[in-house]
């Protein structure tokens, strides 16, 4: 005998909403094991940088900083937008956060062309490339997430189905943000 | 115990969805899933034994003379990788898997794509580290902990040489778990029967939520260290190098934070089992269901905290040694609690000593006795005299086969008319188990007594004053190895032609035991309500299932 209510309240809760937090709480322990690694290294070693270096450009990276701050609040409003049913509105805002990540990523890969050292080049090279490198690919993943939400909401009917993952990957955006912000002060800034 | 199944019609039509072909499928079902991960484990624990078996006989003499030394380090080392990542990681998920749905009252878990992802990981990673025997460079050696500077050697050359194919299954290891891990607990945050509160799920729930929830928040670091230690191999850096600017120990910090609580990721499942298993073979109510259920997270919690104890020969500050002794001796309280909780269940019941319950007996024994050792362990003077020896070996066997592999033996059995819908063979289970037992002991117990004479583990070659102890644990383990046979006789031959099971074959509570042998599809035609406290044996008027649901 079929059951009659194959759903029922207790199975379409939302799984998402709160898998995913829980999926980004464990992937921010790699950056933490990251951090940890790094702060205790530059912490034993008081030559840090390579022969001739005196430190990183943290000039361009403030502006990069600044750069992922005003995208978080971009994504904010694209989500209000799609709360409030302003479809079009929310789609130039989610691709503004896109293009926002974009330019991060460019700007990124400049920093890396111009750096004096390489991966090889002893803790300073190594942590460098290592933490901008692993966060460089989640601010990637992040774009990817982007833009096909995108592509999903320009599909008719998809908005509504949509919606949860769209707070997903803006949770994702923040999350990113975030970790860039402690990533900056601990590589930049200290 | 009634044979006289509801569906006794015979020769049911074989339906599609249930016919043995979905086990070699990419399929969603959790039920599906759960015998997938459990049959792969099994076949990995064969090879696993294996690898054990040639380790044990170089070391029936104390000469070197059966492999040479290269590939006598690539098999101990092959040999704990594959147990732990390969063997009982994914048993215990795979049993999970089975289990939390049904036990919870669910039709599905809540990532079901995930998870068979998740699941379809495991064999990669087994033909990863498999195919590395046949690299140039052999396997990884350097031992399961992997530390640094001894595994970025790389003396090969290569640049795919063993470690690197180690450290990569590490990584996918570490992405399957943490899939399958955002699954499980989601499943059962989420997905709980009406009236199934936290204080109303099986401890066997309890278990595998805290077991999980250490998956999530300590494997991670793991994954970072073997992403790091890959980049010193392959890349140049010198995260890790003590010959550059590294630090070797921030490896072990890293390696231990999560290796340790790893230790309860496997233990903390077993747990259940022996929470499940007892109550319905001594027919009482699991003494204490409250305090053995919180003291499985307090058990996660502390296990966070003592991941030093691993580290007390590491030239590290005497401050975190005490430090860290104290909170490695608080974790036997919430131990003791569930094995105080065990005795007391046992006390005066009804005992009936079919084969899940001699397994969960035996293991609960050799547990208390790991207990001991592992406290004995976790003093600092203590611990730096047996340092790095035989001894800590012992302990650790004592766990992780004696109690965790016990205890999956134990669910196989007690869940196995479930599972298959047939009952398995009384006789050869209880050959199996007494074959186990005698061969474990044997094997492990007189890892003691040469650690404390100071055999140092990890050789090849020993002092003959250690031959007497190493021929007879060479002996437990080829013992083991016959153990498995009638174990796979007994499962083959009773899945393919065993009698018939009834729902309940035990008379056990807990909604698992309320659905058909096997379970359809969906689980269960109506998803029940709850209404009481699990484990109400001996209690006919409470019902874990409220018979009249399905009017309301």
């Amino acid at each position: 005998m079929e059951s009659p209510t194959r759903s029922g309240s207790m199975l379409k809760r939302d799984n998402l909403t709160f898998g995913f937090p829980v999926f980004l709480l464990s992937e921010s322990i790699i950056f933490v094991s990251f951090f940890a690694t790094y702060a205790l290294l530059r912490w034993k070693n008081s030559n840090w940088f390579p022969a001739g270096v005196s430190g990183l450009d943290i000039h361009g990276a403030a502006i990069s900083t600044l750069i992922l701050v005003c995208s978080s609040i971009v994504i904010y409003f694209a989500e209000r937008s799609l709360d409030r049913h302003k479809l079009v509105r929310f789609r130039r805002l989610w691709l503004l956060t896109a293009a926002l990540g974009v330019i991060f990523l460019i700007r990124q890969a400049i920093e890396w062309h111009n750096m004096p050292f390489g991966l090889d080049a002893g803790l300073a090279g190594a942590t460098f490339y290592l933490l901008t490198g692993f966060h460089g690919l989640h601010i990637f993943t992040g774009v990817v997430l982007l833009l096909y939400m995108y592509f999903r909401s320009l599909t008719p009917g998809n908005y509504n189905l949509g919606h949860r993952g769209v707070s997903s990957v803006s949770l994702f955006w923040h999350f990113v943000d975030v970790i860039w912000i402690v990533l900056f002060v601990l590589l930049y800034v200290w | 115990m009634t044979n006289i199944s509801v569906e006794s019609t015979d020769d049911p039509p074989k339906l599609n969805p249930m016919s043995w072909k979905r086990y070699f499928s990419f399929s969603t079902d959790h039920k599906v899933i759960g015998v997938q991960y459990l049959v792969t484990a099994f076949l990995f624990f064969l090879i696993g034994g294996l690898f054990a078996m040639i380790v044990r006989a170089e070391l029936l003499t104390p000469q070197l003379d059966v492999v040479d030394r290269s590939l006598y380090n690539g098999l101990f080392t092959m040999h704990g990788t594959v147990m732990i990542f390969l063997w009982i990681f994914p048993a215990n998920v795979g049993l999970a898997n089975y289990l939390v749905p049904l036990m919870i009252g669910a039709r599905e878990t809540a990532f079901p794509v995930l998870n068979a992802i998740a699941f379809w990981l495991i064999p990669v990673i087994g033909v990863l580290l498999l195919f590395s025997f046949f690299l140039p460079s052999g396997t990884a050696q350097a031992g399961w902990w992997s530390y640094p500077p001894v595994s970025i050697q790389n003396p090969s050359g290569h640049m795919i040489n063993g470690e690197f194919i180690w450290l990569l299954a590490i990584t996918i290891s570490g992405i399957s778990s943490i899939m399958g891990a955002v699954n499980l607990v989601t499943t059962i945050f989420q997905m709980r029967a009406p009236g199934m509160s936290f204080f109303r799920m099986p401890v066997y729930v309890w278990t595998t939520l805290s077991a999980q929830l250490l998956q999530l928040f300590c494997l991670p670091a793991l994954t970072g260290a073997a992403v790091m230690l890959l980049f010193d191999l392959t890349f140049g850096t010198d995260f890790f190098s003590p010959f550059k600017q590294g630090d070797p120990v921030i490896y072990q910090h890293l390696f231990w934070f999560y290796s340790h609580p790893a230790v309860y990721v496997m233990a903390l499942p077993a747990f259940g089992v022996f929470s499940e298993v007892i109550p319905a073979f001594a027919r009482k109510p699991l003494f204490g269901y409250k305090t053995v259920a919180v003291s499985s997270l307090l058990i996660a919690g502390i296990s966070m905290l003592v991941w030093v104890h691993h580290m007390f020969a590491s030239a590290t500050p005497n401050w975190m040694r005490v430090l860290f002794m104290v909170t490695s001796m608080l974790v036997s309280v919430p131990t003791g609690i569930k094995v105080f909780a065990w005795t007391a269940t046992v006390w005066r019941g009804k005992l009936h000593f079919q084969t899940p319950m001699l397994f969960a007996l035996g293991g609960v024994a050799m547990f208390l006795f790991a207990g001991i050792t592992g406290v004995m362990l976790a003093s600092l003077p203590f611990d730096i005299h047996v340092n790095n020896t035989y001894f800590v070996v012992g302990h650790f066997h004592y766990v992780v086969f004696n109690t965790v592999t016990m205890a999956i033996y134990a669910g196989i059995y007690y869940w196995f008319p479930k599972i298959t819908g047939r009952m398995y063979s009384e006789g050869w289970g209880k050959l199996h188990f007494w074959l186990t037992f005698i061969g474990a002991n044997l094997n492990f117990f007189p890892m003691h007594p040469i650690g404390l004479q100071g055999m140092v583990r990890r050789i090849s070659s020993y002092d003959p004053q250690y031959t007497g102890w190493n021929v007879v644990a060479s002996l437990g383990a080829f013992l083991l190895g016959m153990s498995t046979l009638p174990f796979i006789a007994n499962v083959v031959s009773s899945w393919l032609r065993g009698r018939k099971a009834s729902n309940n074959p035990w008379n056990a509570t807990g909604l698992e035991w309320t659905t058909t042998s096997p379970p359809a599809i969906e689980n269960f035609e109506e998803i029940p309500t709850v209404t009481s406290e699990p484990y109400g044996y001996g209690e006919s008027h409470r019902l874990a299932v409220d018979p009249l649901s399905h009017l309301s």
